[in-house]
């Protein structure tokens, strides 16, 4: 790859949010700015194959982009407009460098509460992330068109119902962080287990997750809850690269090779955990965090200490009931008190409706089942999990048997 | 400075059967806080005694005129009616909304639509 291209894909990774933030305090105007950061993108593939890689990248394209934009204002300037104008606080328009504080502003405009959750994920990897909603659209199982619908929708709304970009002040805090980070939280999850497709990980998701998390930290590096959910980002991502083994086939907890762990995010995760885990009252994302970071520092799968992990999912359980903590926590259970208490646990959610589909449950009996000799129960449920995973390899692992 | 229509949605049963007492002084006592971007508002007669016109659009002037159907009854049946409403003045939707946390309201919810002035 020559130089410039490689650059061009990293200032795509990294700079695309950060750009289109800046680019929208001049729009104002969510569509228009992505024209004119993608019109940036462009002729930075000209300029910088011929000219040579600029030493700061990023403010080369937001320069382009608000160049480009400011011709676009100027050229549309008696254009009798559709929506209003995106509502922003007064700064200087001048202002060259793309700040946090847009990215910020972004981030909390794209997770607002007045939109829909899936449109909040949606916006929030395309404008923050940069990824295309064909991209977004297959992360999260819908047809394109459909992912395109629901973006446009949303945009739309931001703009007719004047949806302020801005970062919300100390009263509308708390609910409007809480937003952020499930949107964040739901990055994290879908990029860790794909939900469809052949690659177990979505790398670029994990990657945004990475991004915002840190982000978030940077501005409120005190909040307990924005400190768990980043020990978590780091935590699972601690143990992508052993998820998966030479040919991408799944590759148990149990069975990964621990020295692939990544040791640096592994002792990053786990002091945030502590951290977060002070926070009174102990927010969410800091159990979370605790139950990777009591896996992330055993030697082994034996010398997990399961009790410390069932211990976490009954907290869990008791203040944020779900079934798939329900699951978890019966999982946890086998391996603490052995496979006949774990199917034991198991039983009972059998009969859950939002489980039925959840291919986790049946592949829990599978193993459990197998463990207690009774094979030909587990083929059965082995079967019936491989029926219901949407995720090839995850497929392939269920079938190997 | 933009214009928010809040409508509040309520079940007319439970209402008619347990109003609080105080709710009026609750909305008297709402109404003097925001006094400043208040530009109208009422509590609706229940839906019961609604009028509705449907038809229309074929005149120049697009009204129903003697086009309209004249039926008894709200245009949309719910089960929480629209009870009321009160139009504002917001800059965006988080000081609308902020606005709208603090209408009172029983047995249902508030709906809070801009409004577009030509």
């Amino acid at each position: 790859m020559e130089p410039a291209d490689a650059a061009l894909a990293d200032a795509h990774r990294h700079e695309w949010g950060p750009v289109l933030a800046a680019t929208v305090r001049v729009t104002r105007d969510l569509d228009v700015a992505e024209e004119c950061v993608a019109d940036a993108f462009a002729r930075a593939v000209e300029s910088w194959r011929a000219d040579g890689v600029p030493a700061r990248p990023g403010a080369w394209l937001t320069t382009a982009a608000r160049r480009r934009a400011l011709d676009r204002l100027r050229r549309d300037e008696v254009a009798a407009r559709a929506l209003p104008w995106l509502v922003t606080d007064e700064v200087a328009p001048d202002d060259p460098a793309p700040t946090e504080t847009d990215l910020l502003a972004l981030v909390f405009t794209c997770c607002h509460p007045a939109l829909a959750g899936p449109a909040r994920v949606a916006l929030t990897l395309r404008l923050l992330g940069g990824l295309t909603t064909g991209e977004i659209a297959r992360a999260f199982l819908v047809p394109e068109a459909t992912m395109a619908a629901r973006i446009t929708r949303a945009k739309k709304k931001i703009a007719a119902a004047r949806v302020p970009y801005r970062v919300p002040g100390p009263a509308e805090l708390p609910e409007r962080l809480a937003a952020v980070l499930s949107v964040v939280h739901l990055v994290l999850t879908t990029g860790h287990t794909a939900s469809e497709g052949d690659a177990l990980l979505r790398r670029d998701l994990l990657d945004r997750a990475h991004d915002l998390a840190r982000l978030l930290r940077a501005r409120f590096p005190t909040d307990p809850a924005v400190t768990g959910l980043l020990a978590l980002v780091l935590l699972t991502d601690a143990r992508s690269a052993a998820r998966t083994g030479p040919d991408g086939e799944l590759v148990l907890l149990a069975d990964q090779d621990r020295t692939r762990w990544d040791a640096g995010m592994i002792a990053e995760g786990t002091a945030l955990t502590r951290e977060a885990l002070r926070g009174r009252p102990v927010p969410r994302y800091a159990v979370l965090a605790a139950i990777a970071a009591v896996h992330a520092e055993a030697p082994s799968a034996a010398g997990t200490d399961w009790a410390e992990i069932v211990g976490l999912y009954d907290e869990l359980l008791a203040r944020w009931p779900s079934p798939v903590v329900a699951l978890n926590r019966a999982v946890a259970v086998g391996f603490a008190a052995g496979p006949a208490a774990g199917l034991e646990a198991l039983e009972p959610l059998r009969a859950e409706p939002a489980l039925a589909t959840y291919h986790y449950l049946a592949a829990a009996r599978a193993r459990f089942l197998q463990e207690l000799g009774r094979s030909a129960e587990a083929d059965a449920a082995r079967a019936e999990a491989a029926l219901l995973t949407g995720n090839a390899v995850e497929r392939d692992f269920l079938g190997r048997g | 400075m933009a214009g928010y229509l809040i409508l509040f949605y309520v079940d007319e049963a439970a209402y008619a059967a347990d109003a609080p007492a105080d709710l009026l002084a609750a909305h008297q006592k709402f109404q003097a806080a925001h006094g400043d971007v208040l530009r109208g508002g009422g509590q609706l007669a229940p839906s019961a005694t609604a009028t509705t016109l449907r038809g229309g659009g074929r005149s120049p002037d697009y009204a129903a005129g003697d086009d309209a159907e004249v039926t008894d009854g709200p245009f949309v049946e719910t089960k929480e009616a629209l009870g009321g409403y009160y139009l504002i003045d917001a800059p965006d939707l988080d000081a609308a909304l902020a606005v709208a946390r603090e209408v009172p309201v029983v047995f249902g919810g508030v709906e809070v639509r801009p409004v577009v002035y030509p």
